[in-house]
């Protein structure tokens, strides 16, 4: 009897025991994200991991910029509103400098962190560490028109010249049927149009600073970027480009009216999906073009997964990580939404997988992306990693006037040379205040 | 003849006021009707007016993807929350102003609105610590105590302009009829400014509702308005247009109702002491 009892007490103690263990692992992750496509699928899918691991995920969806800075206050202040929070490559090793984020050296093996495409591990790590575990990643290409390519009697190379591309957007055009040769972004800011000016720069030999930090602006590769970028808007582009964004892009290529675009590689399955666009079995796909410099105009971007130091919820906010940056996942939207939905230019093995090897534009994501190398992004060494962006806290606030003034060039608000002047004068500014 | 010029002049008055009030109203109307679109019929040029597939996809989505209860039910707590709050402090503050004034009275009033000229975003970080500090981060109380602190302002300026317009007279009577302050304030002073005190919660109840700064930075999951609800739709790779409609007709929706049902009672008070 009392040996029965004190089997009864044994057994509940347990039961106790194992019910905390329980609660205690059970956590409600709270994740900040933004509005794309492939982090929506994410949130639809998220009931897999509540399976698997027990915990809860309380979304926080914003827009972009919103999302930028309502992360930057938290984490800044440590605020802890957030376990999880979407962030970029440029973030990434910015706030890793400063200690805000948590390292994610000690990923099980199962995750296979080196399976992790090279060009992603490294833009999201700082000093060799990984701080950001990369959801999906993307360069930029051509996407073009192949019947108004072949209407005009050319043949896109896989990897063409800027000449090449002027010569072929002026011969798409057809201003009557309201066909645009070529559509670019021209929208101020610093992730819009000046992200696309910056890596288009890159190929014309251009750089922001130099090895001293001192603003390059007054030199003439950046005149030849802008003077080459405005004669071809003005000749083949959309009126009113100065203020189309991707958005804005996207919607007139779907509509038929761009004979080309460069922009997101990520666009490519926007563009090729019959139930948007009226031009979905006529795009082609090639790499973005340069000058024979031996750089090209495609950048490198990755919508990345991290943790705010101080997180009471560390375990759990890596158990996701490990759960969405996954393998198992890719293959978990692959049996949902097909090979063509899953989060491309994160892992390597996908690009291995014969399945999604068969998608059209799968292979000219790669190619972009192993193109685009964000430590050495110029032509000319610089002091900064990133390819349309500078990684130092001060390049966003700087890039966003500078794509100002550049946007006003594209209304015809000012000159080529004046824009370029007062660039070089805000920059300047701003970086000695900022005591670089 | 008198009267003929007079009906025309109505007449032009009318069409003047209709052509204004449909102006302002387009927006609006442009985004239920883009809310009923296609994401590809929503960004066509030239766009599609009225003739158009209409469907409820983007509704269905938006219901399928958010939890828009409770961004409602947080929406009308803050709101409500903070217009009530406010109007607790607002008309014993009108009350003395107006009918008590001392040298610095207009001075007061005139710095109370200064505090109205102050970018928001220069003391985000300041307000954030201290919501850390106090552990209201995220929670319905801390936003409610915000709003009523940021539309505390104008509250006090309308009430006392309303309080303005009753003779001092009346309360003076009361007093020597023996009623205390809160009876002056509660029976004597307040029916007579129904009107004032109505317009003036319903237009704070608008500013609460419709306020985007503070409720998208003060909050993540639990705490988040209909503001969020909205910001959740916008994307910067993706057609969200027709989406982004629906989710502000689904935030508008209840605001616009209540505007409509109380417009009588809302220019009334608007007007109120604007003729003589």
């Amino acid at each position: 009897m009392t040996l029965s009892r004190r089997s009864a007490s044994t057994a509940l103690g347990l039961i106790a025991a194992m019910s905390m263990t329980s609660a205690a692992v059970s956590e409600e992750l709270t994740i900040a994200t933004v509005n794309n496509g492939d982090m929506i699928r994410m949130q639809g899918l998220t009931d897999d991991f509540t399976e698997k691991t027990g915990h809860t995920v309380e979304w926080v969806t914003l827009e972009e910029n919103v999302l930028r800075q309502r992360v930057t206050t938290d984490i800044s202040t440590k605020g802890g509103a957030f376990d999880l929070m979407t962030i970029g490559m440029y973030e990434t090793p910015i706030w890793a400098k400063n200690g805000w984020l948590v390292p994610l050296d000690d990923l099980s093996d199962e995750y296979n962190v080196d399976d992790l495409l090279p060009a992603m591990a490294n833009g999201l790590s700082y000093d060799g560490t990984l701080y950001a575990a990369p959801f999906y990643g993307e360069s930029s290409m051509i996407m073009y028109r192949t019947d108004l390519m072949e209407k005009a009697g050319l043949t896109m190379p896989d990897a063409p010249t800027w000449d090449f591309i002027k010569e072929a957007a002026i011969a798409m055009t057809d201003r009557d049927n309201e066909i645009n040769g070529i559509c670019l972004r021209g929208k101020a800011g610093w992730g819009e149009g000046g992200a696309f000016i910056t890596a288009m720069s890159n190929s014309f030999g251009a750089r922001w600073f130099d090895e001293n930090w001192k603003p390059q602006f007054d030199t003439q590769p950046w005149a030849d970027t802008l003077n080459f970028y405005v004669d071809l808007m003005s000749k083949a582009g959309p009126p009113g480009y100065a203020t189309n964004g991707f958005n804005e892009n996207l919607s007139l290529f779907q509509q038929g009216k761009c004979g080309m675009w460069i922009d997101a590689t990520v666009a490519a399955s926007f563009v090729t999906n019959p139930n948007e666009s009226t031009v979905a079995d006529k795009v082609g796909f090639a790499l973005a073009p340069d000058n024979g410099l031996g750089k090209r105009s495609n950048w490198l971007w990755a919508w990345a997964l991290a943790i705010p130091a101080g997180t009471e919820k560390e375990a759990a906010a890596k158990e996701f990580i490990e759960w969405a940056t996954s393998t198992s996942y890719i293959e978990l939207v692959a049996e949902k939404e097909g090979w063509a939905n899953v989060p491309p230019g994160a892992r390597t093995s996908l690009y291995d997988n014969p399945d999604y090897q068969s998608v059209p534009f799968a292979k000219m994501t790669l190619d972009s992306i192993l193109s685009a190398d964000p430590n050495n992004p110029t032509v000319d060494p610089v002091p900064y990693v990133g390819i349309q962006f500078a990684a130092i806290p001060e390049f966003a606030g700087i890039a966003t006037e500078v794509s100002q003034e550049f946007s006003a060039v594209y209304a015809g608000q000012q000159t080529v040379e004046e824009a370029l002047e007062k660039a070089q004068a805000l920059t300047t500014d701003a970086m000695e205040a900022a005591g670089y | 003849m008198a009267r003929a010029v007079t009906t025309n002049r109505k007449l032009i008055n009318t069409l003047i006021a209709w052509a204004i009030g449909l102006l302002i109203f387009f927006p609006i109307l442009w985004t239920i009707l883009t809310s009923f679109k296609t994401e590809a019929q929503a960004i066509s040029d030239p766009p599609v007016f009225l003739f158009f597939d209409w469907t409820l996809e983007n509704y269905s989505i938006v219901q399928e993807r958010s939890n828009y209860m409770r961004f409602l039910w947080n929406s009308i707590i803050i709101a409500g929350g903070s217009t009530v709050l406010g109007l607790i402090v607002a008309v014993p503050a009108a009350w003395s102003m107006a009918f008590v004034p001392s040298k610095r009275t207009k001075d007061i009033l005139l710095w109370m609105l200064s505090t109205k000229m102050l970018p928001a975003v220069g003391v985000l970080y300041p307000i954030y610590l201290i919501f850390i500090e106090l552990g209201i981060l995220d929670t319905r109380a801390g936003l409610v105590i915000v709003l009523m602190l940021i539309n505390l302002p104008i509250i006090v300026w309308m009430l006392y302009t309303y309080f303005k317009e009753i003779p001092g007279e009346i309360l003076e009577a009361a007093r020597m009829d023996g009623a205390s302050l809160k009876d002056e304030i509660l029976y004597v002073l307040t029916p007579m400014a129904v009107p004032g005190i109505a317009s003036t919660l319903l237009l704070n109840f608008i500013l609460a509702w419709n306020e985007a700064f503070w409720t998208l930075n003060l909050t993540a999951a639990k705490a988040a308005p209909l503001t969020a609800f909205i910001a959740s739709y916008s994307s910067p790779e993706g057609l969200f247009y027709a989406k982004l409609s629906a989710a502000s007709t689904m935030a508008i929706a209840p605001i616009l109702v209540l505007g409509w049902f109380s417009q009588k009672q809302l220019v009334r008070g608007l007007t109120f002491g604007a003729v003589k």
